[in-house]
Protein backbone atom coordinates (compact mmCIF):
# COMPACT_ATOMS: atom_id res chain seq x y z
CA UNK A 1 0.00 0.00 0.00
CA UNK A 2 1.31 3.55 -1.00
CA UNK A 3 0.34 7.07 0.91
CA UNK A 4 0.02 9.77 -0.56
CA UNK A 5 3.10 12.40 0.31
CA UNK A 6 2.48 14.95 -1.61
CA UNK A 7 2.80 18.86 -0.61
CA UNK A 8 4.02 22.00 -2.58
CA UNK A 9 7.49 23.46 -1.98
CA UNK A 10 6.25 25.69 0.03
CA UNK A 11 4.90 23.25 2.36
CA UNK A 12 7.75 20.78 2.18
CA UNK A 13 10.36 23.40 2.91
CA UNK A 14 7.92 25.33 6.00
CA UNK A 15 7.84 21.74 7.15
CA UNK A 16 11.06 20.08 6.60
CA UNK A 17 13.65 22.68 6.73
CA UNK A 18 14.83 24.48 9.70
CA UNK A 19 17.12 27.49 10.46
CA UNK A 20 20.52 25.72 10.97
CA UNK A 21 20.00 22.50 9.51
CA UNK A 22 22.63 20.88 7.24
CA UNK A 23 20.69 20.15 3.25
CA UNK A 24 21.40 19.00 0.51
CA UNK A 25 19.97 19.58 -2.65
CA UNK A 26 21.45 16.68 -5.16
CA UNK A 27 22.01 16.46 -8.62
CA UNK A 28 25.74 16.37 -10.53
CA UNK A 29 25.05 19.29 -13.26
CA UNK A 30 21.92 16.99 -13.35
CA UNK A 31 18.20 17.57 -12.14
CA UNK A 32 19.28 20.32 -9.74
CA UNK A 33 16.42 21.24 -7.60
CA UNK A 34 16.53 25.10 -8.21
CA UNK A 35 12.91 25.75 -7.01
CA UNK A 36 13.62 24.11 -3.61
CA UNK A 37 16.40 26.10 -3.04
CA UNK A 38 14.49 29.59 -4.38
CA UNK A 39 11.42 28.79 -1.67
CA UNK A 40 14.19 28.23 1.23
CA UNK A 41 15.34 31.81 -0.29
CA UNK A 42 11.87 33.07 0.30
CA UNK A 43 10.68 31.38 3.35
CA UNK A 44 14.19 33.42 4.49
CA UNK A 45 15.94 30.08 6.40
CA UNK A 46 19.61 31.11 8.04
CA UNK A 47 22.57 29.62 9.12
CA UNK A 48 22.08 26.85 6.96
CA UNK A 49 25.44 24.72 6.29
CA UNK A 50 24.64 23.78 2.41
CA UNK A 51 26.04 20.33 1.35
CA UNK A 52 26.93 20.10 -2.44
CA UNK A 53 29.93 18.27 -4.56
CA UNK A 54 29.45 21.03 -6.74
CA UNK A 55 27.71 24.27 -5.14
CA UNK A 56 26.50 25.57 -8.77
CA UNK A 57 24.10 28.66 -9.19
CA UNK A 58 21.93 27.22 -6.79
CA UNK A 59 24.26 27.63 -4.19
CA UNK A 60 25.82 30.66 -4.70
CA UNK A 61 22.27 32.33 -4.94
CA UNK A 62 21.66 30.63 -1.54
CA UNK A 63 24.89 32.27 -0.22
CA UNK A 64 24.48 35.67 -1.96
CA UNK A 65 20.85 35.91 -0.05
CA UNK A 66 22.49 35.07 3.10
CA UNK A 67 21.04 31.61 4.28
CA UNK A 68 24.46 30.05 4.58
CA UNK A 69 26.86 29.83 7.63
CA UNK A 70 28.80 26.74 6.05
CA UNK A 71 29.62 25.28 2.60
CA UNK A 72 31.11 21.73 2.83
CA UNK A 73 32.21 20.95 -1.32
CA UNK A 74 34.15 19.23 -4.26
CA UNK A 75 34.02 21.92 -6.72
CA UNK A 76 33.34 25.62 -6.50
CA UNK A 77 33.33 26.74 -9.98
CA UNK A 78 30.36 27.41 -13.04
CA UNK A 79 31.43 24.59 -15.02
CA UNK A 80 32.64 25.49 -18.17
CA UNK A 81 32.46 29.46 -17.50
CA UNK A 82 34.15 30.19 -14.34
CA UNK A 83 34.34 31.39 -10.73
CA UNK A 84 30.93 31.38 -8.40
CA UNK A 85 31.22 35.00 -7.57
CA UNK A 86 28.99 34.97 -4.69
CA UNK A 87 30.92 32.18 -3.22
CA UNK A 88 34.30 34.02 -3.42
CA UNK A 89 32.30 37.61 -2.46
CA UNK A 90 31.37 35.73 0.41
CA UNK A 91 34.71 33.84 0.97
CA UNK A 92 37.44 36.81 0.43
CA UNK A 93 34.83 39.78 1.35
CA UNK A 94 32.60 38.73 3.87
CA UNK A 95 29.70 39.86 1.80
CA UNK A 96 26.44 39.59 2.94
CA UNK A 97 28.26 37.51 5.94
CA UNK A 98 31.26 35.75 6.03
CA UNK A 99 30.95 31.67 5.14
CA UNK A 100 32.77 28.35 6.64
CA UNK A 101 34.25 26.10 4.47
CA UNK A 102 35.23 22.09 4.47
CA UNK A 103 36.30 20.79 1.39
CA UNK A 104 36.81 17.83 -0.25
CA UNK A 105 37.67 16.21 -3.80
CA UNK A 106 34.32 14.77 -5.60
CA UNK A 107 35.43 10.66 -4.66
CA UNK A 108 35.52 12.62 -0.91
CA UNK A 109 32.35 14.03 -0.95
CA UNK A 110 30.58 11.47 -3.05
CA UNK A 111 31.90 8.99 -0.59
CA UNK A 112 30.72 10.44 2.20
CA UNK A 113 27.40 10.31 1.34
CA UNK A 114 27.80 6.94 0.34
CA UNK A 115 29.01 5.66 3.93
CA UNK A 116 26.31 8.32 5.37
CA UNK A 117 23.55 6.03 2.87
CA UNK A 118 25.24 2.89 4.34
CA UNK A 119 25.62 3.51 7.84
CA UNK A 120 29.43 2.90 8.28
CA UNK A 121 31.97 5.12 10.32
CA UNK A 122 34.05 5.71 7.54
CA UNK A 123 35.26 4.89 4.07
CA UNK A 124 38.44 4.36 2.97
CA UNK A 125 39.41 5.50 -0.67
CA UNK A 126 42.40 5.94 -2.60
CA UNK A 127 43.29 9.82 -2.63
CA UNK A 128 43.88 12.63 -1.24
CA UNK A 129 47.81 11.30 -0.12
CA UNK A 130 49.75 13.61 -1.75
CA UNK A 131 47.90 16.56 -1.99
CA UNK A 132 47.66 19.58 0.20
CA UNK A 133 43.65 19.18 1.63
CA UNK A 134 44.29 16.72 4.44
CA UNK A 135 46.50 19.38 5.85
CA UNK A 136 43.23 22.08 5.74
CA UNK A 137 40.69 19.46 6.45
CA UNK A 138 41.28 17.36 9.69
CA UNK A 139 37.95 15.32 9.07
CA UNK A 140 40.38 13.80 6.23
CA UNK A 141 42.25 11.29 7.64
CA UNK A 142 44.37 7.66 6.91
CA UNK A 143 44.14 4.16 7.99
CA UNK A 144 46.73 1.20 7.97
CA UNK A 145 44.58 -1.75 6.35
CA UNK A 146 44.06 -4.41 8.60
CA UNK A 147 44.97 -7.05 5.51
CA UNK A 148 48.73 -5.52 4.75
CA UNK A 149 50.72 -2.29 5.36
CA UNK A 150 48.38 -0.39 2.56
CA UNK A 151 47.86 3.06 4.07
CA UNK A 152 44.28 4.55 2.53
CA UNK A 153 42.55 8.06 2.74
CA UNK A 154 39.15 7.64 4.90
CA UNK A 155 36.29 10.29 4.75
CA UNK A 156 33.40 10.48 7.32
CA UNK A 157 29.97 9.79 6.72
CA UNK A 158 27.72 12.31 6.05
CA UNK A 159 23.86 12.14 6.53
CA UNK A 160 21.96 15.28 6.21
CA UNK A 161 19.36 16.89 8.06
CA UNK A 162 17.39 17.52 4.65
CA UNK A 163 17.74 16.23 1.00
CA UNK A 164 16.32 17.51 -1.69
CA UNK A 165 16.36 15.08 -4.47
CA UNK A 166 14.32 15.84 -8.41
CA UNK A 167 13.42 13.31 -10.18
CA UNK A 168 11.70 12.50 -13.67
CA UNK A 169 8.59 10.70 -12.64
CA UNK A 170 7.23 9.72 -9.05
CA UNK A 171 4.33 7.96 -7.06
CA UNK A 172 2.56 10.03 -4.74
CA UNK A 173 4.14 7.95 -2.58
CA UNK A 174 7.68 8.68 -3.76
CA UNK A 175 8.91 5.97 -5.48
CA UNK A 176 11.12 7.58 -8.00
CA UNK A 177 12.35 6.49 -11.31
CA UNK A 178 15.47 8.56 -12.48
CA UNK A 179 17.16 8.36 -15.51
CA UNK A 180 20.34 10.25 -17.39
CA UNK A 181 23.36 11.34 -15.25
CA UNK A 182 22.22 9.86 -11.68
CA UNK A 183 24.78 11.79 -9.52
CA UNK A 184 24.49 11.29 -5.94
CA UNK A 185 20.61 11.36 -5.95
CA UNK A 186 20.58 7.72 -4.53
CA UNK A 187 23.07 8.22 -1.92
CA UNK A 188 21.63 11.79 -1.17
CA UNK A 189 17.83 10.19 -0.29
CA UNK A 190 19.65 6.88 1.29
CA UNK A 191 21.69 9.39 3.53
CA UNK A 192 19.26 12.61 4.53
CA UNK A 193 17.49 12.35 7.66
CA UNK A 194 14.08 13.98 5.96
CA UNK A 195 14.00 13.47 1.86
CA UNK A 196 12.35 15.95 0.11
CA UNK A 197 11.13 14.58 -4.08
CA UNK A 198 10.54 16.63 -6.42
CA UNK A 199 8.93 15.17 -9.61
CA UNK A 200 8.06 16.33 -13.70
CA UNK A 201 5.50 14.03 -13.29
CA UNK A 202 3.18 12.38 -11.18
CA UNK A 203 2.22 9.08 -12.31
CA UNK A 204 0.40 5.61 -11.57
CA UNK A 205 2.03 2.90 -9.14
CA UNK A 206 1.46 0.64 -12.13
CA UNK A 207 3.98 3.09 -14.23
CA UNK A 208 6.83 2.64 -11.63
CA UNK A 209 6.48 -1.31 -11.06
CA UNK A 210 6.95 -1.34 -15.19
CA UNK A 211 10.33 -0.57 -14.80
CA UNK A 212 11.43 -1.03 -11.26
CA UNK A 213 15.05 -1.15 -12.18
CA UNK A 214 14.63 2.24 -12.88
CA UNK A 215 13.28 2.91 -9.00
CA UNK A 216 16.37 4.54 -7.60
CA UNK A 217 14.95 5.90 -4.79
CA UNK A 218 11.43 3.59 -2.86
CA UNK A 219 9.15 5.13 -1.24
CA UNK A 220 9.44 4.50 2.21
CA UNK A 221 12.65 6.93 2.49
CA UNK A 222 10.97 9.45 1.35
CA UNK A 223 8.79 12.03 3.50
CA UNK A 224 7.76 14.62 1.17
CA UNK A 225 6.39 14.08 -2.81
CA UNK A 226 6.13 17.51 -5.01
CA UNK A 227 4.98 17.78 -8.55
CA UNK A 228 7.28 20.68 -9.33
CA UNK A 229 7.27 20.62 -13.34
CA UNK A 230 10.86 22.86 -14.37
CA UNK A 231 11.63 22.70 -11.25
CA UNK A 232 15.78 22.58 -12.13
CA UNK A 233 16.37 25.05 -14.47
CA UNK A 234 18.57 26.78 -15.30
CA UNK A 235 19.80 23.19 -14.89
CA UNK A 236 17.88 20.06 -16.74
CA UNK A 237 15.96 17.51 -16.39
CA UNK A 238 16.90 14.49 -19.13
CA UNK A 239 14.20 14.40 -22.04
CA UNK A 240 12.28 17.44 -20.65
CA UNK A 241 14.20 20.26 -20.97
CA UNK A 242 18.05 20.95 -21.44
CA UNK A 243 20.48 22.87 -19.75
CA UNK A 244 20.02 26.48 -19.88
CA UNK A 245 23.80 26.94 -20.85
CA UNK A 246 23.18 30.58 -21.80
CA UNK A 247 21.74 31.62 -18.30
CA UNK A 248 25.08 29.81 -16.83
CA UNK A 249 27.15 32.09 -18.97
CA UNK A 250 25.26 35.40 -18.27
CA UNK A 251 25.22 34.53 -14.35
CA UNK A 252 28.98 35.60 -14.50
CA UNK A 253 27.67 39.27 -15.50
CA UNK A 254 25.15 39.05 -13.65
CA UNK A 255 26.95 38.58 -10.41
CA UNK A 256 29.53 41.00 -10.52
CA UNK A 257 28.19 43.03 -7.93
CA UNK A 258 26.18 41.98 -4.65
CA UNK A 259 23.69 44.74 -5.72
CA UNK A 260 23.54 43.20 -9.23
CA UNK A 261 22.69 40.01 -7.90
CA UNK A 262 20.10 41.43 -5.43
CA UNK A 263 18.77 42.67 -8.33
CA UNK A 264 18.03 39.26 -10.02
CA UNK A 265 16.78 38.09 -6.79
CA UNK A 266 14.54 40.66 -5.82
CA UNK A 267 12.86 39.43 -10.06
CA UNK A 268 13.08 36.05 -10.18
CA UNK A 269 13.45 34.47 -6.77
CA UNK A 270 10.87 37.08 -3.93
CA UNK A 271 9.41 38.70 -7.42
CA UNK A 272 7.58 35.01 -7.46
CA UNK A 273 5.15 32.79 -5.57
CA UNK A 274 6.44 29.77 -6.63
CA UNK A 275 7.83 27.92 -9.64
CA UNK A 276 4.66 27.56 -11.87
CA UNK A 277 4.77 31.93 -11.75
CA UNK A 278 8.60 31.58 -12.42
CA UNK A 279 7.86 29.51 -15.51
CA UNK A 280 5.08 32.18 -16.21
CA UNK A 281 7.81 34.90 -16.39
CA UNK A 282 9.89 32.67 -18.69
CA UNK A 283 9.80 33.67 -22.22
CA UNK A 284 7.95 31.45 -25.08
CA UNK A 285 10.89 31.20 -26.78
CA UNK A 286 13.63 30.43 -24.44
CA UNK A 287 10.76 27.06 -23.13
CA UNK A 288 11.02 26.28 -27.12
CA UNK A 289 14.94 26.67 -27.50
CA UNK A 290 15.16 24.13 -24.60
CA UNK A 291 13.12 21.41 -25.47
CA UNK A 292 14.80 18.34 -26.22
CA UNK A 293 14.15 16.04 -29.78
CA UNK A 294 12.87 12.64 -28.02
CA UNK A 295 15.48 9.93 -27.85
CA UNK A 296 13.66 6.67 -26.52
CA UNK A 297 15.13 3.39 -25.34
CA UNK A 298 14.21 -0.14 -26.92
CA UNK A 299 11.48 -1.31 -24.16
CA UNK A 300 12.21 -4.65 -22.10
CA UNK A 301 10.07 -6.97 -20.71
CA UNK A 302 10.02 -7.70 -17.01
CA UNK A 303 7.85 -11.23 -17.85
CA UNK A 304 7.86 -14.32 -15.51
CA UNK A 305 6.26 -17.49 -16.11
CA UNK B 1 51.30 13.08 -45.77
CA UNK B 2 50.53 16.75 -46.36
CA UNK B 3 52.39 19.11 -43.74
CA UNK B 4 50.80 22.48 -43.60
CA UNK B 5 53.71 24.84 -44.89
CA UNK B 6 51.73 28.14 -43.37
CA UNK B 7 50.86 26.75 -40.12
CA UNK B 8 52.48 29.70 -37.70
CA UNK B 9 50.21 32.22 -39.35
CA UNK B 10 47.58 30.00 -39.88
CA UNK B 11 46.82 27.78 -36.77
CA UNK B 12 46.05 28.61 -33.59
CA UNK B 13 47.97 28.00 -30.13
CA UNK B 14 44.90 26.08 -28.99
CA UNK B 15 44.81 24.19 -32.30
CA UNK B 16 48.08 23.20 -31.76
CA UNK B 17 47.83 21.82 -28.30
CA UNK B 18 45.08 19.88 -29.41
CA UNK B 19 46.39 18.01 -31.95
CA UNK B 20 49.65 17.49 -30.27
CA UNK B 21 47.28 16.47 -27.29
CA UNK B 22 45.08 13.94 -29.82
CA UNK B 23 48.56 12.34 -30.64
CA UNK B 24 49.46 11.00 -27.46
CA UNK B 25 45.64 8.70 -27.68
CA UNK B 26 46.16 4.91 -28.56
CA UNK B 27 42.94 3.43 -30.02
CA UNK B 28 40.68 1.18 -27.42
CA UNK B 29 42.38 3.49 -24.61
CA UNK B 30 40.17 4.41 -22.11
CA UNK B 31 40.71 7.82 -21.26
CA UNK B 32 39.00 10.70 -18.95
CA UNK B 33 37.84 13.68 -20.58
CA UNK B 34 37.06 17.15 -18.89
CA UNK B 35 34.99 19.94 -21.15
CA UNK B 36 36.81 21.94 -23.28
CA UNK B 37 40.29 21.50 -24.90
CA UNK B 38 40.88 17.99 -23.74
CA UNK B 39 37.10 16.89 -24.99
CA UNK B 40 37.98 18.43 -28.28
CA UNK B 41 41.54 16.17 -28.37
CA UNK B 42 39.50 13.03 -27.30
CA UNK B 43 37.01 13.73 -30.11
CA UNK B 44 39.57 14.26 -32.94
CA UNK B 45 41.45 11.14 -31.88
CA UNK B 46 39.01 9.31 -32.33
CA UNK B 47 38.29 10.75 -35.12
CA UNK B 48 41.34 9.66 -36.64
CA UNK B 49 43.89 6.88 -35.29
CA UNK B 50 41.40 6.02 -32.28
CA UNK B 51 37.92 5.19 -33.51
CA UNK B 52 37.44 2.83 -30.53
CA UNK B 53 38.81 5.09 -27.71
CA UNK B 54 36.20 4.95 -24.83
CA UNK B 55 35.44 8.53 -23.38
CA UNK B 56 34.32 8.12 -20.14
CA UNK B 57 33.39 11.53 -18.07
CA UNK B 58 33.46 12.39 -13.90
CA UNK B 59 28.87 12.99 -13.92
CA UNK B 60 28.79 8.90 -14.56
CA UNK B 61 28.67 8.74 -18.18
CA UNK B 62 30.57 6.10 -20.37
CA UNK B 63 31.31 6.11 -23.62
CA UNK B 64 29.89 8.87 -25.00
CA UNK B 65 29.51 9.92 -28.12
CA UNK B 66 28.76 13.62 -27.95
CA UNK B 67 26.91 14.94 -31.62
CA UNK B 68 27.63 18.52 -30.00
CA UNK B 69 30.18 20.55 -28.14
CA UNK B 70 29.47 20.25 -24.43
CA UNK B 71 29.66 23.32 -22.06
CA UNK B 72 29.76 21.19 -18.91
CA UNK B 73 30.73 17.96 -17.81
CA UNK B 74 27.42 16.42 -17.08
CA UNK B 75 26.20 17.60 -20.07
CA UNK B 76 22.96 15.95 -21.60
CA UNK B 77 24.20 15.66 -25.19
CA UNK B 78 27.33 13.12 -23.41
CA UNK B 79 24.29 11.10 -22.46
CA UNK B 80 22.44 10.61 -25.54
CA UNK B 81 23.58 7.52 -27.10
CA UNK B 82 26.15 6.65 -24.25
CA UNK B 83 26.87 2.81 -23.16
CA UNK B 84 26.37 3.33 -19.46
CA UNK B 85 25.57 5.58 -16.89
CA UNK B 86 26.96 5.32 -13.28
CA UNK B 87 26.39 7.27 -10.03
CA UNK B 88 28.99 9.70 -9.09
CA UNK B 89 30.13 7.16 -6.51
CA UNK B 90 30.76 4.51 -8.98
CA UNK B 91 32.02 6.39 -11.31
CA UNK B 92 34.85 7.43 -9.07
CA UNK B 93 35.05 3.45 -7.42
CA UNK B 94 34.64 1.07 -9.69
CA UNK B 95 36.51 3.52 -12.91
CA UNK B 96 39.22 5.52 -11.51
CA UNK B 97 39.94 3.43 -8.23
CA UNK B 98 38.83 0.17 -10.08
CA UNK B 99 42.14 0.88 -12.18
CA UNK B 100 40.10 1.37 -15.58
CA UNK B 101 41.12 4.75 -16.47
CA UNK B 102 44.25 4.64 -19.11
CA UNK B 103 44.34 8.67 -19.46
CA UNK B 104 43.24 11.40 -17.64
CA UNK B 105 43.45 14.95 -18.75
CA UNK B 106 43.81 18.10 -15.89
CA UNK B 107 44.34 21.42 -16.27
CA UNK B 108 45.04 24.15 -13.10
CA UNK B 109 46.01 27.74 -12.43
CA UNK B 110 49.59 26.42 -11.14
CA UNK B 111 51.82 23.57 -12.40
CA UNK B 112 55.20 22.78 -10.89
CA UNK B 113 58.44 20.92 -12.12
CA UNK B 114 57.26 17.90 -10.00
CA UNK B 115 53.52 18.09 -12.34
CA UNK B 116 51.96 18.81 -9.20
CA UNK B 117 48.80 20.86 -9.67
CA UNK B 118 46.82 24.05 -8.23
CA UNK B 119 43.09 24.62 -9.22
CA UNK B 120 42.47 25.63 -5.07
CA UNK B 121 44.04 29.07 -4.33
CA UNK B 122 46.60 31.65 -4.99
CA UNK B 123 48.52 32.62 -1.38
CA UNK B 124 47.72 30.92 1.43
CA UNK B 125 44.50 28.28 2.22
CA UNK B 126 42.84 30.64 5.00
CA UNK B 127 43.69 34.05 3.35
CA UNK B 128 43.54 33.24 0.21
CA UNK B 129 43.96 36.30 -2.85
CA UNK B 130 42.31 34.31 -5.15
CA UNK B 131 39.25 31.75 -4.40
CA UNK B 132 39.64 28.85 -7.25
CA UNK B 133 36.92 26.06 -7.77
CA UNK B 134 39.09 23.35 -5.96
CA UNK B 135 40.07 19.88 -6.75
CA UNK B 136 36.40 18.15 -7.59
CA UNK B 137 37.64 15.00 -9.26
CA UNK B 138 41.03 16.58 -10.17
CA UNK B 139 43.47 14.74 -7.36
CA UNK B 140 40.87 11.44 -7.79
CA UNK B 141 42.39 11.28 -11.35
CA UNK B 142 45.74 12.28 -10.64
CA UNK B 143 46.09 9.46 -7.67
CA UNK B 144 44.57 6.70 -10.20
CA UNK B 145 44.83 7.05 -13.48
CA UNK B 146 48.39 5.37 -15.51
CA UNK B 147 48.68 8.53 -17.75
CA UNK B 148 48.26 11.92 -16.78
CA UNK B 149 47.92 14.59 -19.66
CA UNK B 150 47.95 18.16 -18.59
CA UNK B 151 47.77 20.78 -21.81
CA UNK B 152 48.08 24.68 -20.87
CA UNK B 153 49.16 28.19 -22.49
CA UNK B 154 52.99 28.25 -21.72
CA UNK B 155 53.30 31.69 -19.14
CA UNK B 156 55.48 32.40 -16.67
CA UNK B 157 52.31 32.77 -14.19
CA UNK B 158 51.13 29.34 -14.57
CA UNK B 159 54.78 27.25 -14.28
CA UNK B 160 56.10 28.42 -11.01
CA UNK B 161 58.89 25.99 -9.01
CA UNK B 162 56.73 25.45 -5.99
CA UNK B 163 52.33 25.62 -6.54
CA UNK B 164 50.96 27.13 -3.88
CA UNK B 165 48.25 24.42 -2.98
CA UNK B 166 48.95 20.99 -4.22
CA UNK B 167 45.20 19.91 -5.61
CA UNK B 168 46.37 17.18 -7.13
CA UNK B 169 49.60 15.38 -6.89
CA UNK B 170 52.50 15.07 -9.66
CA UNK B 171 55.59 13.12 -8.06
CA UNK B 172 55.28 15.69 -5.02
CA UNK B 173 59.11 16.60 -3.65
CA UNK B 174 60.90 13.96 -6.29
CA UNK B 175 59.86 10.66 -8.06
CA UNK B 176 62.04 8.86 -4.74
CA UNK B 177 59.19 10.31 -2.30
CA UNK B 178 56.00 9.95 -4.13
CA UNK B 179 57.01 5.79 -4.70
CA UNK B 180 56.32 5.55 -1.32
CA UNK B 181 53.42 7.24 -0.76
CA UNK B 182 51.60 4.04 -2.82
CA UNK B 183 49.64 5.63 -5.56
CA UNK B 184 48.35 3.34 -7.86
CA UNK B 185 48.76 5.42 -10.70
CA UNK B 186 51.25 6.59 -12.97
CA UNK B 187 51.36 10.09 -12.33
CA UNK B 188 52.20 12.95 -14.39
CA UNK B 189 53.19 11.69 -18.38
CA UNK B 190 52.98 14.99 -20.56
CA UNK B 191 52.46 18.17 -20.71
CA UNK B 192 51.35 20.12 -23.88
CA UNK B 193 52.10 23.88 -24.08
CA UNK B 194 52.40 25.91 -27.54
CA UNK B 195 55.57 26.61 -27.08
CA UNK B 196 56.55 23.04 -26.35
CA UNK B 197 55.98 19.26 -24.98
CA UNK B 198 57.67 17.90 -21.36
CA UNK B 199 57.93 14.94 -20.32
CA UNK B 200 59.44 13.55 -16.88
CA UNK B 201 62.59 12.44 -16.24
CA UNK B 202 62.43 8.71 -15.41
CA UNK B 203 64.51 8.50 -11.91
CA UNK B 204 64.20 12.01 -10.39
CA UNK B 205 60.19 12.66 -11.63
CA UNK B 206 61.05 16.43 -12.73
CA UNK B 207 59.62 17.76 -15.81
CA UNK B 208 61.69 17.68 -18.61
CA UNK B 209 61.29 19.17 -22.30
CA UNK B 210 61.19 16.32 -24.97
CA UNK B 211 59.99 18.43 -27.97
CA UNK B 212 59.98 21.55 -29.60
CA UNK B 213 56.15 22.64 -31.13
CA UNK B 214 56.97 24.30 -34.82
CA UNK B 215 59.26 27.32 -34.88
CA UNK B 216 60.22 26.99 -31.64
CA UNK B 217 63.60 27.72 -29.85
CA UNK B 218 64.37 26.33 -26.77
CA UNK B 219 65.42 29.80 -25.43
CA UNK B 220 62.29 30.73 -26.32
CA UNK B 221 60.58 28.07 -23.74
CA UNK B 222 63.03 28.84 -21.18
CA UNK B 223 62.37 32.47 -21.20
CA UNK B 224 58.78 31.78 -20.35
CA UNK B 225 59.66 29.48 -17.88
CA UNK B 226 60.71 30.28 -14.38
CA UNK B 227 63.18 27.63 -13.17
CA UNK B 228 66.45 25.64 -15.11
CA UNK B 229 64.48 23.53 -17.66
CA UNK B 230 65.23 20.15 -18.31
CA UNK B 231 65.63 19.29 -21.75
CA UNK B 232 66.31 15.52 -22.58
CA UNK B 233 69.20 14.76 -24.49
CA UNK B 234 67.61 14.06 -27.46
CA UNK B 235 65.44 17.39 -28.19
CA UNK B 236 62.84 16.13 -31.21
CA UNK B 237 60.76 18.77 -32.71
CA UNK B 238 56.89 18.48 -32.84
CA UNK B 239 55.60 17.36 -36.80
CA UNK B 240 53.61 20.01 -38.39
CA UNK B 241 49.42 19.81 -38.00
CA UNK B 242 48.54 17.71 -41.65
CA UNK B 243 45.82 18.94 -43.24
CA UNK B 244 43.47 16.37 -42.10
CA UNK B 245 44.31 16.87 -38.21
CA UNK B 246 43.15 20.33 -38.88
CA UNK B 247 40.25 20.15 -40.97
CA UNK B 248 39.04 17.67 -38.56
CA UNK B 249 39.48 19.32 -35.92
CA UNK B 250 37.83 22.54 -37.44
CA UNK B 251 34.71 20.68 -38.18
CA UNK B 252 34.15 19.44 -34.31
CA UNK B 253 34.53 22.90 -33.04
CA UNK B 254 32.96 25.28 -35.98
CA UNK B 255 31.94 28.51 -33.94
CA UNK B 256 35.27 28.48 -32.27
CA UNK B 257 33.82 28.45 -28.80
CA UNK B 258 37.38 26.61 -27.61
CA UNK B 259 39.74 27.08 -30.47
CA UNK B 260 39.31 31.04 -30.79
Amino acid sequence: MTSDKMMTMKEAVSKFVKDGDSIYLAGFTHMIPFAAGHEIIRQKRKDLTLLRATPDIVYDQMIAAGCAKKLVFSYAGNPGVGSLRCFRRSLEKNIPRPLEIEEYTHFGLSGRLFAGATNMPFLPMRTNIGSDLPAENPLIKTIKSPYSDEVVSTVPPLNPDVAVVHVQRADVSGNSHIWGIIGEQKDAAFAGKKVIVSCEEIVDESVIRSDPNRTLIPDFVVDAVVHEPWCAHPSYTQGYYDRDNEFYMQWDDVTKEHDTTMKYMDEWVFGVQDRSEYMKKMPSSKILKLTPKTAYSTPVSYGSV
Amino acid sequence: MRRLMTMTTDITPSELMVIVAARELKDKETVLVGVGIPNLAANLAKKLQAPGLNMVYESGAVGSNPTRMPLSIGDPCLVTGAKSICTMYEQFAYYLQGGRIDVGFLGGAQIDKYGNINSTIIGTYKTPKVRLPGSGGACDIASNVGKIIVITPHEKRRFVEKVDFKSSPGFVDGKENWSKLGLQGGGPYAVITNLCTMKFDPKTGEMMVVALQPGVTIEKVQENTPWKLKVADKLESTPAPTEKELTTLRSLDPTKIYLG
